[in-house]
């Protein structure tokens, strides 16, 4: 029975002891070694995420370097196609306006033609007319006592002017 | 039979009882760690409190064997 | 020499038990004056004691005298507990102020009045004197802060050698202290109370955690025979009694609530479960206190127990079972001492947990 009554003066000098224990070891013993612990935990901790974040950053620059490359590359081959697209296009601009301007020079030559074919024909006939009209002067001058010669003349005369 | 000689008996009979239930944490914590060693610490942790648990359900029987003795 | 000195020789110092064997031969020619009482002297052992009792050298025993301290009703009384002259039976009496004194079985009283002597009933126990309230420095006291002593001294030591270091790395004793404390923290503090609340109680923790062990240590070095601090009922009422405040004081509403009214039962359950909880909330720390104190004690029972074999015996032939056995349960004890530190801090630490869960949804 005595084993397991707690003795009046052991608990109050262990509850004196503990405190005191409790105390003094929170001060200079607990709060040194677990602040020297999770400096040093943080340390590494913050060592191991600069590192991380070194990681990422040379990634982000090596993915940038990749993607500056690509675009110009992109640019390149745009700008190559751009060109090839002017040159195509300046070809077929050179290639229309040639074909209109001769079309164009075909038509003014053919009007020119026509014109100048009409103008002939128009002389030729005043031509034909004066000479029908000198002719008939002449053989109307020469034929003017014959009446009989006077007539077939003409006759003779006329036919032939409508073969022309 | 005295009346010490029945607390002893009640003390064995606590620790029969301790050590059938120990027995059991022990073996099923075992068998738990081998199948997944990964977990070992979490076992061996809970193992020992459990254990600690079961003790002191037989400590209650040496105690009342040391009031009587 | 009789068997006494050996006996006694042997139970300050059980490792160094070879060395004295040869003292037994001796007492065959000694006719035995008492019979060997194993009870009696682990129970001598196992408690506390007013005086620092090394051996005995021819029937003489050697001890460091401790301070008695008793406050009576006409104030503090101190003396030294020489004053006694080893008396344990009641027979010598101390007069200081005016105030009679006897120790009997390791108990100061008071005598009445103007008794000469203690007078004893059938059953021993004495009938014309008081108990004073007792605050010696008894062997346990001492010891506790021996071990405090070295506490402070492993610690302190610990805590500069990392102010000195420029780069926190742990040097010297704080290299050995330093997975211990992470230890406290990682695997106790942090999975019992939780990542978020664990700082506060950390101090506590740490501070059971190595008073316990250190007290459990010293238990089992035999040169300081056997101080059984940890085993001590009155030291692990007092841890626990610390425990269950801290429980109490840091408990949040949620865990007033498991106790009194049990969220998630029927009403009927609810009133059925409250006395439970209710006698929970102290069979918690009281079996706290039983676990430690009984595991303890329990360990120095079986260590002498095994020691006493031999005078049980009278036999020198049995010493070497005797020792082996008890050499191999010093060796689990040094685990004990350990493992029972540690359970009473992780469910110290586990009861916090509870008091402070916040509620789940």
């Amino acid at each position: 029975m005595e084993l397991v009554t707690p003795g009046f003066g052991l608990v109050v000098w262990t509850i004196i002891t503990f405190l005191f224990l409790l105390f003094i070891l929170r001060k200079f013993a607990w709060k040194p070694i677990l602040g020297a612990v999770e400096e040093r935990e943080d340390g590494i901790k913050s060592a191991l995420a600069s590192a991380e974040s070194a990681r990422k950053e040379m990634q982000n620059l090596k993915a940038d370097n990749e993607r500056i490359l690509n675009e110009a590359r992109a640019e390149r081959e745009a700008m190559l196609k751009d060109a090839r697209d002017i040159k195509a296009k300046m070809i077929a601009d050179a290639k229309d306006e040639a074909q209109s301007q001769a079309n164009k020079m075909i038509e003014q030559a053919q009007t020119a033609i026509e014109s100048e074919k009409k103008a002939a024909m128009a002389e030729l006939r005043n031509q034909v007319a004066s000479l029908s009209i000198d002719i008939a002067e002449k053989v109307v001058r020469q034929e003017l006592s014959n009446k009989d010669k006077q007539l077939q003349l003409v006759e003779s005369m006329l036919s032939d002017a409508k073969l022309n | 039979m005295t009346i010490t000689g029945i607390a002893a008996i009640g003390a064995g009979l606590a620790a029969i009882g301790a050590g059938v239930g120990i027995g059991r944490i022990g073996g099923s914590a075992m068998e738990a760690m081998a199948r997944q060693p990964e977990m070992h610490g979490k076992i061996q942790t809970s193992a020992l409190i459990l254990a600690a648990f079961v003790e002191a359900v037989a400590l209650f029987g040496v105690v009342v064997a040391f009031l009587q003795g | 020499m009789t068997l006494n000195t050996f006996r006694n020789v042997l139970f300050s110092a059980l490792f160094m038990v070879i060395s004295t064997m040869g003292f037994a031969n001796e007492d065959t020619e000694n006719p035995e004056n008492e019979k060997f009482d194993a009870k009696e002297m682990i129970l001598h052992h196992v408690k506390d004691a007013h005086e620092f009792h090394i051996m005995d050298i021819n029937d003489k025993p050697v001890s460091i005298p401790l301070p008695i301290i008793l406050y009576t009703d006409n104030g503090l009384v101190t003396f030294m507990s020489s004053e006694f002259h080893h008396d344990d039976s009641g027979q010598h009496i101390v007069e200081k102020n005016g105030m009679k004194f006897v120790k009997l079985h390791e108990k100061i009283y008071q005598l009445d009045g103007d008794a000469e002597a203690v007078a004893f009933d059938e059953e021993h126990h004495p009938t014309n004197a008081s108990k004073p309230y007792d605050l010696s420095i008894t062997r346990n006291v001492f010891m506790m802060w021996v071990s405090v002593f070295v506490l402070l001294l492993i610690f302190v030591t610990a805590a500069r050698s990392y102010r000195k270091s420029e780069d926190n790395m742990p040097k010297g004793v704080a290299g050995f202290i330093e997975p211990l404390v992470v230890f406290v923290r990682d695997e106790i503090a942090k999975p019992m109370i939780g990542e978020h609340r664990y700082k506060k109680y950390m101090p506590y923790l740490l501070t059971i955690f190595f008073f316990i062990w250190i007290n459990n240590i010293f238990g089992l070095i035999p040169i300081f025979n056997g101080a059984n601090v940890s085993g001590n009922i009155a030291f692990t009422f007092t841890l626990a009694l610390f425990t269950f405040i801290i429980t109490t004081l840091v408990g949040n509403k949620n865990y007033w609530k498991h106790i009194f009214w049990m969220p998630g039962v029927p009403v009927p359950m609810k009133i059925f479960l409250m006395p439970i909880e209710i006698i929970g909330m102290f069979v918690k720390p009281i079996s706290l206190m039983i676990r430690l104190f009984a595991n303890i004690t329990a360990g120095h029972v079986i260590i002498l127990a095994l020691m006493s074999l031999i005078f049980v015996f009278k036999s020198v032939a049995i010493a070497p079972v005797s020792i082996a056995f008890s050499l191999f349960i010093t060796v689990i004890e040094i685990i004990v001492t350990a493992i029972q530190a540690y359970i009473f801090t992780i469910l110290s630490a586990l009861y916090f947990g509870m008091a402070t869960e916040e509620e789940h949804h």
